[in-house]
């Protein structure tokens, strides 16, 4: 197999990484945010099962956690699992995982900002929704910028680990294509694909800093 | 019937009383100085004005309409949202910190609250605001973001937003403690010009010669009470407390 076939059918399963990748972040991401809001509720029981979700969520390998979401619905209630179940439990998963190393970077952005913000604003009259959309929360999105860019760098990675559900994105196809030739070239070829995303998510999130970079 | 008065306020925080069944009134017009040293509870006792901290017991009342009361057991008890949400348009606060919105540039930390939260028509919001920017000296500053001003000039701001509020009384707390010493005058010219144009205003400052010349009426705190109160010619200049004397004798002693 040349080369160029080889990059042709690890290319197939790009479409599948980025699928998770943007999917991942677009629920992970929202699902941030409203659980870093329940993890800082002044209501305990809720802040303290959320803490407990988020230490789980953190503390057990993603791969143990994707199988899991994967099997449940058949182990816990024998539903049988269709084949769209392979995506959907992937991006569950995933979203889940993210969502808690979201929330946590969220909170602490959220809690490094000076309260004096808080009370200019409720003088000012904000209602709690206002102060938050208008004041804590573009605040937040500039503070946090640089541990959410490792965290979508980690993601770009941790796409490969849908292998486990054999969803068949790039890694699966990169793996399959090493088996099939008895080479670790396919698998060289994948890490260059992983690498070139990476280099411009890191360009990406430049920007995005850079934009935000108007004040201090 | 005042403007603002707040009567006989308790406030503890956890086992510390920080405040002793204080009460304050202020007319429309007057300008009301608090001194003390740190610690006496001057903050807690504009925060508890303001609604920033409840109250444990007292009333909190604006235009004859009360914002809080107690209850049959002498607790404090707050009216609902709505009535505080118009109560609160009634009053302006300026911090030592100045509190400004860095990611707001000058013209919008004036206009974004009267636009959003009082939704007045937004061109008459900003021309109100481009004549505070003026009135305050800060002509050509209005897309300056807060970092790039100095702090007088980021208080100065501070006022104006609080002032484009179009409040009845203002309240201030040590506005000038943040700043360098070769700063605090022009925000103490600025608190003066509002004073000459009659805007109600409790003042929480360590300036005494400032608080002597602007004040109509000086209160002088201490340990959670209120140990002296009157005219600033009788408070600042001849105290009948002790505790007054002694306060007063060390902040001349440190100039
Ligand atoms: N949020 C708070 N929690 C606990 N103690 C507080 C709090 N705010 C103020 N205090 C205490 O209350 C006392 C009065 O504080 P404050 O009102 O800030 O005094 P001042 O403004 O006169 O310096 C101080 O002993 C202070 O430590
Ligand atoms: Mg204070």
């Amino acid at each position: 197999m040349s080369l160029i076939t080889v990059m042709q059918q690890i290319a197939s399963g790009f479409g599948a990484t980025l699928l998770i990748f943007f999917c991942t972040l677009l629920f992970s991401m929202p699902l941030g945010v409203i659980v870093a809001l329940g993890r800082m509720s002044k209501f305990k029981p809720l802040s303290l099962v959320i803490q407990g979700i988020i230490s789980v969520l953190r503390g057990t390998p993603l791969m143990l956690q994707l199988i899991v979401v994967f099997y449940g619905p058949y182990y816990a209630f024998g539903i049988k699992l269709s084949t769209n179940w392979r995506l959907y439990a992937t991006l569950i998963g995933f979203s889940i995982n993210y969502a808690a190393y979201f929330a946590e970077i969220f909170r602490a952005g959220i809690q490094s900002i000076p309260v004096g913000q808080t009370e200019a604003a409720t003088v000012l009259g904000y209602t709690k929704v206002q102060t938050f959309l208008k004041i804590i929360f573009p605040q937040m999105i500039k503070r946090t910028i640089p541990p959410v860019t490792n965290e979508v760098i980690t993601l770009v990675k941790d796409t490969s680990l849908s292998f486990v559900l054999a969803y068949q994105e790039m890694f699966t196809y990169a793996k399959q294509v090493s088996a099939a030739m008895s080479s670790l070239m396919p698998l060289f070829v994948a890490g260059v694909f992983y690498y070139i995303f990476n280099l411009v998510v890191t360009i990406v999130m430049d920007r995005i800093e850079k934009a935000l970079s108007y004040y201090n | 019937m005042s403007l603002f008065e707040i009567k006989n306020v308790s406030k503890s925080f956890g086992d510390l009383k920080v405040l002793n069944d204080i009460t304050v009134s202020v007319d429309k017009g007057e300008v009301v100085a608090i001194i003390g040293p740190s610690g006496s509870g001057k903050s807690t006792l504009l925060r508890c004005a303001t609604m920033l901290e409840t109250m444990d017991s007292g009333e909190l009342i604006y235009h004859g309409e009360k914002a809080a009361a107690n209850d049959a057991e002498g607790k404090a008890v707050y009216a609902s949202n709505a009535e505080l949400r118009k109560i609160k348009s009634y009053f302006g606060l300026v911090f030592q910190q100045f509190n400004l919105f860095p990611h707001y540039d000058v013209l919008k930390n004036l206009c974004d609250a009267p636009i959003h939260v009082q939704k007045r028509n937004k061109t008459e919001v900003v021309k109100e605001a481009m004549a505070l920017i003026a009135k305050m000296g800060l002509e050509g500053k209005e897309h300056y973001y807060p970092q790039q001003l100095s702090g007088g000039q980021q208080q100065r701001v501070a006022i104006a937003r609080a002032l484009c509020m179009n409040p009845d009384i203002l309240f201030f707390d040590e506005p000038t403690s943040a700043l360098d010493p070769e700063l605090t005058g022009e925000i103490l010219k600025v608190i003066r010009q509002l004073a000459q144009e009659h805007m109600t205003m409790v003042i929480v400052t360590h300036e005494m010669a400032f608080a002597r010349d602007v004040a109509d009426r000086v209160i002088f705190m201490d340990g959670g009470y209120i140990v002296e109160e009157g005219r600033p010619e009788d408070v600042i200049t001849n105290p009948t407390e002790e505790r007054t004397k002694r306060f007063l004798a060390r902040f001349a002693e440190n100039g």
